[in-house]
């Protein structure tokens, strides 16, 4: 592998990894962009390389937070294992349905959610 | 147990129809649903993203949409500094880090608004441009 592809790489997996590991997320919003931009990756194979990173770094990060005891073993496999099969139908219906709507809702959706988190914060 | 099932399938959905990560949707539905903290909440949303995106990486592989020395590397590098994040999240105070991560959701908005804007007025569709 070229030198300079190893160097973004890197960089990109250190980027990802933090974070990963201080907002609770796989890191695909930053490796995706990033692979795209820097490697020239085309879209669908960034989300996939990015999958097989996230498997990585959630593993470890979630290690990492279950040494403070912060895990809730129960409540992640009861969302996780059922989400597998959400993700199949997801993947199956964006195949089927303009998207573009339901992305504007979701959108003005996950706005909402953010507020409703900063008034709870405050 | 039920709701909690639920959010999975809800998340999932979402996650697979529009390409956003399922930790975005974990942790707000484990905050504002189930009553976790913040700090739980994203600690066991990183569990739950596990079994997601390995089914999402077999799934990928199987369409040949996947460099698998790439993503490889990209964890093994990322690993380390995932612990650090997980460190220095636990000391910081919790309300703070819970209004960083609304800032994450806002930003995450607005990309797939502008995303579908710009699907909407006949550009190209951006698909998947983001993962779990």
């Amino acid at each position: 592998m070229p030198r300079r592809r190893l160097l973004e790489l890197t960089a990109i997996g250190l980027a990802a990894g933090l974070f990963s590991g201080l907002f609770g997320v796989g890191g695909g919003v930053v490796i995706v962009p990033l692979l795209v931009l820097w490697l020239a990756f085309g879209d669908r194979e960034a989300t996939g390389t990015s999958l097989v990173a996230i498997v990585i770094i959630a593993l470890v990060a979630a290690i990492a937070q279950a040494g403070y005891g912060n895990v809730r073993v129960g409540d992640a496999l009861l969302v996780g294992l059922p989400a597998t099969g959400g993700v199949i139908g997801g993947t199956w219906l964006q195949q089927r349905i303009p998207a573009a709507g339901v992305r504007l809702l979701f959108a003005l959706f996950l706005a909402v959610t953010a507020v409703l988190l900063v008034v709870r914060a405050l | 147990m039920i709701t909690a099932i639920l959010i999975g399938v809800v998340a999932g959905l979402l996650s697979g129809l529009l390409g956003v990560g399922g930790g975005a949707l974990f942790v707000p539905a484990l905050v504002l649903v189930l009553g976790l903290s913040q700090i739980e909440a994203q600690a066991t949303s990183l569990l739950a993203i596990v079994p997601v995106a390995l089914v999402g990486a077999w799934r990928q592989h199987r369409y040949g949409n996947m460099r698998l020395r790439e993503g490889v590397l990209i964890g093994v590098v990322a690993a380390p500094s995932a612990a650090l994040g997980v460190v220095v999240v636990n000391a910081l105070p919790e309300h703070l880090v819970q209004i960083a991560f609304a800032c994450l959701l806002m930003w995450i908005a607005w990309s797939l608004a502008r995303g579908a804007l710009r699907e909407l007025r006949g550009g190209r569709a951006p698909t998947e441009s983001l993962s779990p």
